[in-house]
């Protein structure tokens, strides 16, 4: 453990040479600035498995996002519009069961709907319609009712906006809307 | 190659420093990369994940190389 030929044997952190050292310190068998050199280089090896785990990460978006099924989602029955009053809100489910929505009539002539996930950690939104907002319990993240947009909390992302139609006098979801701002 | 194996403890150490420095800058840019591809995957856009995805990638070959110096490094001190 003594250094290499050339460069100074042993120093201390407190600078004084090895003779002044306490007993317990020249006995203990380690080259400080060696032990300092491994854990620097301890350290960048623990940087490169963390780059590594980033880059794995990135790949497995990509993979996912190969998989995402894209084109029109099929549209789906909600319920009739004159069953709505202004004010209403029914839940139901879009593209698949998995995903609950919430469908807002806010005015005489004006519906919309978002998925019901919270975009922070996926909680279910519920409407607070008095103060024009939906309010995720969970976190206490608010999005504003005409767009779904984060207005306060811990989301970022707007609520899934889903399309709709009135054919007949029916309300049908024709698709699924995700965004970013 | 041969000034390496002149190098002493301190140079050694100050160039193990400039190293963990690049590295650290390159994973908090994978960091910034990560999270970044994530908000707009889930928010429904793919468009930018495959150009983040060879980023980070060339990010981690840059390490690995800064991390192969190192071990060449080490075993010039031998």
């Amino acid at each position: 453990m003594s250094g290499v030929e050339g460069e100074s044997p042993r120093s201390f952190p407190d600078g004084r040479p090895e003779e002044e050292q306490p007993a317990w310190i020249r006995d203990f068998p380690t080259d400080i600035p060696d032990d300092d050199y491994v854990a620097r280089r301890e350290f960048t090896k623990f940087l490169v498995l963390t780059s590594g785990g980033f880059a794995a990460g990135q790949c497995w978006i990509g993979l996912k996002s190969l998989g995402e099924e894209t084109g029109p989602l099929p549209p789906k029955e909600i319920a009739p519009l004159d069953e709505v009053p202004v004010g209403g809100v029914v839940e139901f489910r879009y593209p698949n069961d998995d995903v609950p929505c919430l469908l807002i009539r806010l005015a005489e002539d004006r519906l919309v709907a978002y998925a019901q996930q919270c975009t922070h950690l996926s909680c279910a939104v519920v409407p607070d319609l008095d103060q024009g907002l939906l309010r995720c319990p969970c976190h206490h993240g608010y999005f504003e009712v005409d767009e779904g947009r984060a207005v306060a909390g811990p989301p970022r992302r707007p609520l899934p906006r889903i399309t709709l139609e009135v054919r007949d006098g029916t309300i049908h979801a024709t698709g699924l809307e995700r965004r970013t701002t | 190659m041969n000034s390496r194996f002149s190098l002493n403890r301190r140079q050694r150490r100050t160039i193990i420093d400039g190293i963990n420095l690049l590295v650290i800058v390159l994973v908090i840019l994978q960091l910034w990369l990560l999270t970044a591809t994530m908000n707009a995957f889930l928010g429904g856009d793919s468009t930018v994940v495959w150009p983040a995805a060879i980023a980070s990638l060339v990010c981690l070959g840059l390490n690995v190389g800064l991390l192969r110096y190192v071990f060449l490094l080490q075993r010039s001190r031998r």
